[in-house]
């Protein structure tokens, strides 16, 4: 399946593996055709995870993974791409309906748009808090202080 | 997925239309502090009447930034933290996070610590599956089997709070094997508990399995299809009563688990009914792996040599196991130092809960707490 995805796309994609499991690097602009083909074609038909990594000091800072999962083949990928940091990606809600919850955690963290989501708005923290804490700038201790004055009536969460 | 699964819209909880009784439509709050709610999470209904038309969670409120903590803390300091996720099964995230560290490491653990691991972790499942019964019992309005429940888990959290010294919060694992030996009689509780436990399931199915109420209440309520659960990433027991015969101990094998005999229970109907069955029937099972991983353990080391300070090469790794809640993973990624570059928790509670909605569309306000009931999540793990 990899190798056949491989001749198709070219350098578009590069397949490696790593302590016995296999992921895909693929460009930004394929993932949409990518990810619907290894739904509807090779039967990856359960998304486990999506999920990011932010790394500041690169030129395109975020990667996005996908985990997906085959019931039929038992069988177990990751795709991952590179985005720039304000870019967006392509929403896979439409293809998994569980990418739903998955992306709104990733912008909450992140701060990385997903295209075509339905209702793209954070999840874990409240509407209205500033910055996105899963960044590497984002310190361990920092938190949205003016968000805390005006809702908690306190100074300092800590 | 084919074009027959459900997908929904956001509700627009704004603007309610007019009913046919020609009333308007109500959008109503529960939680977070609600006793049925299991925790904090927040349901906003919209509901026409009784029945419900749509709903929308709210979480966030036991959010504890756990991703971020573990990119500041080393491996093993990081192993106590993920007990706090679900902390009703701390034994099951110990174990997927070590099986983690320990692929990413190369290393696997010895022999004998992955009895004592398997046995350790599938009485976790069982105490679990206790809670979940006695509460979920108790939402729906039988009293009876929460102090059933709880007298019986007892007897588990006994077990582990001789082998650790915790009950609830047990950090039982080490990434690389186990610190503690088995006390001396370990094998010996053990099998009093299998013993002492098997009529009590008994027990517990001649309270429910067949009580009218019991069956009022539960069948065909929160029907999920095995499409929709796959389509919404739903896992475990929810899944398998769907009629999807999936469960990560035999598709993808961990720890020792292809060395014991066990079966996976599914459900035909996908309703409360018979994801109660298929936990029923799971507490079972999980005593005949206890019970043949206690007839087996075998002499040996019970710690792999790991460094003292673990620094994994350079790399990603995702691993995962089957938690009494569904599929838990964590996907960890090395910079080669000697804290996780990303540490990201696959939670079992927050996928699953994300049914609720299309599990309670056209049910009765009084059913949204079976089907909270029935997800069975943690709120610990949902908002981490």
């Amino acid at each position: 399946m990899i190798a056949k995805l491989k001749r198709e796309y070219g350098s578009g994609m590069e397949a490696l593996t790593y302590v016995g499991q296999n992921y895909m690097l693929v460009d930004r602009s394929l993932i949409p055709e990518i990810l619907q083909r290894l739904r509807d074609e090779e039967q990856f038909d359960y998304c486990v995870d999506l999920t990011a990594v932010h790394y500041p000091k690169r030129e395109k800072p975020f990667d996005v993974i996908w985990i997906l999962y085959s019931f039929a083949r038992n069988e177990r990928i990751r795709v991952k791409t590179q985005i720039a940091d304000g870019e967006s990606i392509a929403s896979v809600a439409p293809i998994w309906a569980t990418a739903n919850w998955l992306e709104r955690e990733a912008y909450d963290m992140f701060g990385i748009k997903f295209e075509g989501h339905p209702d793209l708005k954070r999840i874990l923290l409240p509407e209205g808090w500033k910055g996105f804490p899963l960044r590497k700038d984002y310190g361990i201790l920092q938190q949205d202080n003016e968000w805390v004055q005006i809702n908690l009536g306190i100074e300092s969460g800590q | 997925m084919t074009d027959d699964t459900k997908t929904l819209s956001p509700l627009d909880l704004d603007t309610p239309d007019k009913t046919h009784l020609d009333a308007n439509e109500l959008v109503i709050n529960m939680g977070p502090q609600h006793p049925a709610t299991h925790g904090v999470l927040r349901v906003i209904l919209r509901l026409d009447g009784e029945k419900v038309l749509g709903l929308e969670c709210v979480i966030g409120y036991l959010h504890r930034g756990v991703e971020k903590i573990a990119e500041n803390r080393t491996y093993a300091m990081f192993n106590p933290y993920v007990d706090r996720m679900d902390y009703v099964a701390a034994v099951s995230n110990g174990l997927g996070y070590c099986e983690a560290v320990e692929k990413l490491l190369n290393v696997e653990a010895p022999p004998r610590a992955q009895y004592i691991r398997v046995i350790l972790t599938e009485l976790n499942r069982i105490a679990s599956h206790q809670l979940w019964l006695g509460t979920h019992a108790l939402d729906i309005g039988a009293i009876t089997p929460l102090f059933y429940t709880f007298r019986d888990r007892e007897e588990i959290l006994k077990i582990f709070e001789k082998y650790c010294g915790a009950r609830l919060t047990t950090h039982a694992f080490r990434i690389g094997g186990l610190q503690y030996e088995a006390y001396d009689g370990f094998e010996k509780d053990v099998k009093n508990f299998i013993s002492f436990f098997k009529p009590k399931i008994d027990e517990y199915e001649e309270l429910l399995t067949t009580n009218r109420i019991w069956l009022e209440r539960t069948k065909g309520v929160g029907v999920i299809s095995g499409k929709d659960c796959i389509a919404l990433g739903v896992t475990g027991p929810v899944l398998r009563a769907s009629g999807v015969k999936w469960d990560i101990r035999k598709a993808q094998p961990y720890a020792n688990y292809k060395n014991f005999d066990f079966e996976i229970p599914t459900g035909e109907n996908g309703d409360t009914y018979d994801r109660y069955l298929v936990r029923m029937v799971e507490m079972r099972q999980s005593l005949r792996i206890v019970e043949q991983a206690v007839a087996g353990i075998p002499e040996g080391p019970i710690m792999a040599k790991v460094p003292k300070v673990i620094k994994p090469a350079v790399g990603e790794v995702y691993h995962s196991i089957e938690a009494p809640k569904g599929e838990l993973g964590y996907f960890i990624v090395s910079d080669g130092s000697t804290q996780p570059y990303r540490l990201r928790v696959r939670p079992p509670s927050f996928v699953n809960l994300q049914a609720l909605d299309l599990m309670c569309r056209n049910q009765l306000v009084a059913d949204v707490i079976a089907v909270i009931g029935t997800l069975d999540i943690v709120l610990g793990e949902v908002d981490r």
